[in-house]
């Protein structure tokens, strides 16, 4: 990117509904952040930055998922400022935890919350970023990995594809030597139908994965409900599996759906 | 005389989501408005109907800063309502674990947040510049904060290994080797931090807070005490909703806690160093006098002193818990469910968060509510906004918004986390 010009590229940082933690992610690179700072200008962050530049911006990393009026608005100018978008982290990716909404009335939502809702102004949905704009890329996570992160940026600074693998979960667990945690003691895990990227954290501490990278491509997740069954969950606790951070991505959704009460 | 308004769309070097304006009519600063426009997302809605065990990973979610403070008084609330009382090597695990946070939390605000409007920079990137080795022992401190949070909780943003009754996983003596030796480091960096930040120019401004935290009887609060004030309060955690009261104020379209009887009111860190400077060790109370600080700091703006003693005691505290840990006989003790409410009150970085669940008979939440510290200064933000805002009628625009600004981050208010409370109605008159 800026192959022929002087111009360091501009990189923004977005924030919609979030936790600010995969923006943070960038902050923790604790080792290359201050050479990350000189070879691209960092034009807008203003979880770092009193600095807010005008765009356009070269990329731009947008967290958070679209939960409101005005942000349906502003994704809108922000996509077209940026010359390369970035999604990053489970809310930007697939809605997040808040929509969890998306499966109940949002009024009664509110009103749980706040004892004046009709201040609120606030989409009945949690969507992702790419259901209002195009994205050029969507890391995963919740939260991401840096390492992951640093990967998508130098890659789209240097105009090429990111490297990030999109195996499950359970290779990562072989190649850690990790005994498998369902096989072993009968622990519901996520691993088989999760996206790599956490380094199979989980069940390294003696846990199942609970899928906070979401789905992988053509993940199977009935034969893991299944198998969720055949361990004695009952139906209720199989549908809360799949309804966590990436609860409204559609592999995740429609295996919690078959498990409605 | 027409009337002024100075407004800051968007406040920088904070997390979340937020903005500033006031009046200025007839020289009198009038109608002080911290909005917040970050988005809801209704954690105390979504909590219900989920089981006791998920609500831990649930929670971690509401802040990317300060998941494991969410954990911990999750954890400690449903925990109090099962009648569990971990043994003590869990409880120093899990002292172990805030240490970590409180290093991190505090070493990105020091440093990356707070030191550039001391020295006049917009951000750390820039000030690295003329000032590399501050920048570096900041983010060095940081690093060695996120090591031992990986090392307990798997990563450093929404840790996994906490869980009701104890831990997923202990780790051995073993494992801790290279953390002590990057907390030593730690410990060097955040004494020179301290040295450096007192160097700074800090502008006149005394406030009467009262303030707020918890207190124990030996330990420097975290996990466990009584709520205290300096104006004579002293309850358990299970009576924060008789005097703490929030409510919804239209214009700045948020929930504020007042305390019933007196108003606003001050938590985080110059609170539990103004209640509890007396159970730091010596050596880090002399460093304290050293750095100018007064037993009792009213001036906000010498937060950022009162955060690197602390960071100093953290990490202190971290090589004391991890010098005497003996690995629990086990990770956790069963935990059955039964119907009722717990309650629990930790020290968040930022201050005092407050936590309460209803749990039916198989450990199904009926009903939570979350009070985190913003939520609680937002008064107090206020206040001293009034104050330096009224102290600077005469500078120019430009540095009357910066010394405003200033004021916001001597709090290192947490949008994200107030959010989940905060309607979002902006005022852009």
């Amino acid at each position: 990117m800026a192959v022929g010009s002087a111009r360091k590229p501009r990189l923004a940082v977005w924030k919609f509904a979030s936790c600010d933690g995969c923006q943070l992610s960038l902050l923790d690179c604790e080792d290359e952040l201050l050479a990350l700072a000189g070879k691209i200008d960092i034009a807008y962050f203003p979880e770092a930055s009193r600095r807010m530049m005008q765009g356009p911006y070269d990329l731009s990393l947008v967290e958070g998922s679209i939960t409101t009026p005005s942000d349906a608005k502003r994704i809108q100018r922000v996509r077209r400022l940026s010359r390369r978008l970035v999604t990053i982290g489970a809310c930007a990716t697939a809605g997040g935890i808040q929509a969890l909404r998306n499966f109940a009335d949002i009024r009664e939502f509110a009103a749980a919350v706040y004892p004046h809702p009709e201040y609120l102004q606030t989409l009945a949905t949690s969507t992702p970023i790419s259901a209002h704009v195009p994205v050029d890329f969507e890391l995963r996570g919740c939260p991401i990995d840096k390492g992951q992160l640093l990967e998508v940026i130098k890659a789209f600074l240097g105009g090429r594809k990111p490297a990030i693998a999109g195996h499950n979960v359970c290779i990562d667990c072989k190649r850690r030597g990790n005994v498998c945690v369902t096989v072993a003691h009968g622990t519901p895990c996520l691993g088989p139908v999760t996206h790599t990227g956490c380094g199979a954290i989980c069940p390294s501490y003696n846990r199942g994965c609970y899928g906070c990278f979401g789905p992988i491509a053509g993940a199977n997740t009935k034969a893991t409900a299944r198998e969720f069954a055949s361990l004695g969950m009952a139906r209720r606790d199989i549908a809360r599996m799949f309804q966590t951070f990436n609860a409204a991505a559609e592999a995740f959704r429609k295996e919690a759906e078959n498990h409605a009460d | 005389m027409p009337t002024k308004t100075v407004k800051v769309d968007y406040i920088a070097r904070v997390e979340g989501e937020s903005s500033l304006r006031f009046n200025i009519r007839d020289g009198v600063v009038d109608d002080v408005r911290l909005s917040i426009f970050e988005p809801p997302r209704f954690f105390e809605a979504l909590l219900r109907g989920r089981g006791f065990a998920e609500v831990l990973d649930i929670v971690a979610r509401i802040c990317g800063i300060c998941p494991v403070a969410y954990q911990m008084s999750g954890v400690h609330a449903i925990e109090n309502l099962l009648g569990i009382d971990v043994e003590a090597p869990i409880h120093a695990l899990r002292r172990l674990l805030y240490c970590g946070e409180w290093i991190e939390s505090h070493g990105l605000h020091i440093v990356m947040l707070h030191a550039p409007d001391f020295l006049g920079y917009p951000d750390a990137m820039t000030m690295a510049r003329d000032h590399q080795d501050a920048v570096e022992r900041g983010l060095a401190l940081k690093k060695a904060g996120n090591e031992l949070l990986r090392l307990l909780g798997g990563r450093a943003i929404h840790p996994v290994n906490v869980r009701v009754g104890g831990f997923y996983r202990v780790p051995s003596r073993a494992e801790f080797a290279p953390v002590v030796e990057s907390l030593k480091r730690a410990r060097d960096h955040a004494i020179a931090t301290l040295r450096w930040a007192a160097t700074f120019p800090f502008p006149e401004c005394t406030r009467d807070y009262e303030f707020v935290a918890l207190r124990h009887p030996e330990e420097y609060p975290m996990n466990r005490g009584r709520i205290v004030s300096s104006a004579g309060l002293d309850i358990a955690a299970a009576d924060y909703e008789t005097e703490f009261l929030e409510r919804q104020v239209p214009y700045s379209t948020a929930l504020h806690s007042t305390l019933m009887r007196r108003g606003a009111y001050l938590v985080g860190a110059m609170a539990r160093y103004a209640l509890n400077r007396d159970r730091l060790p010596a050596e880090v109370q002399a460093l304290a006098d050293e750095a100018g600080l007064d037993p009792v700091c009213r001036n906000p703006f010498r937060s950022i002193l009162v955060r690197a003693v602390e960071v100093i005691y953290a990490c202190g505290e971290a090589l004391r818990l991890i010098d005497g840990y003996e690995r629990p006989t086990r990770p956790f003790v069963p935990v059955e469910p039964r119907a009722g409410t717990g309650y629990a009150c930790t020290e968040a970085p930022r201050g005092l968060l407050y936590h309460r669940y209803r749990l039916d008979a198989e450990g199904t939440v009926e009903d939570a509510k979350l009070v985190p510290p913003t939520a609680q200064n937002q008064g107090v933000i206020e206040e001293d906004l009034r104050q330096v805002a009224t102290a600077g009628l005469d500078l120019e625009e430009d540095a009357l918004k910066a010394n405003c600004e200033q004021s916001i981050r001597n709090h290192d208010p947490c949008i994200s986390c107030a959010a989940h409370f905060l309607t979002l109605q902006m005022n852009r008159t």
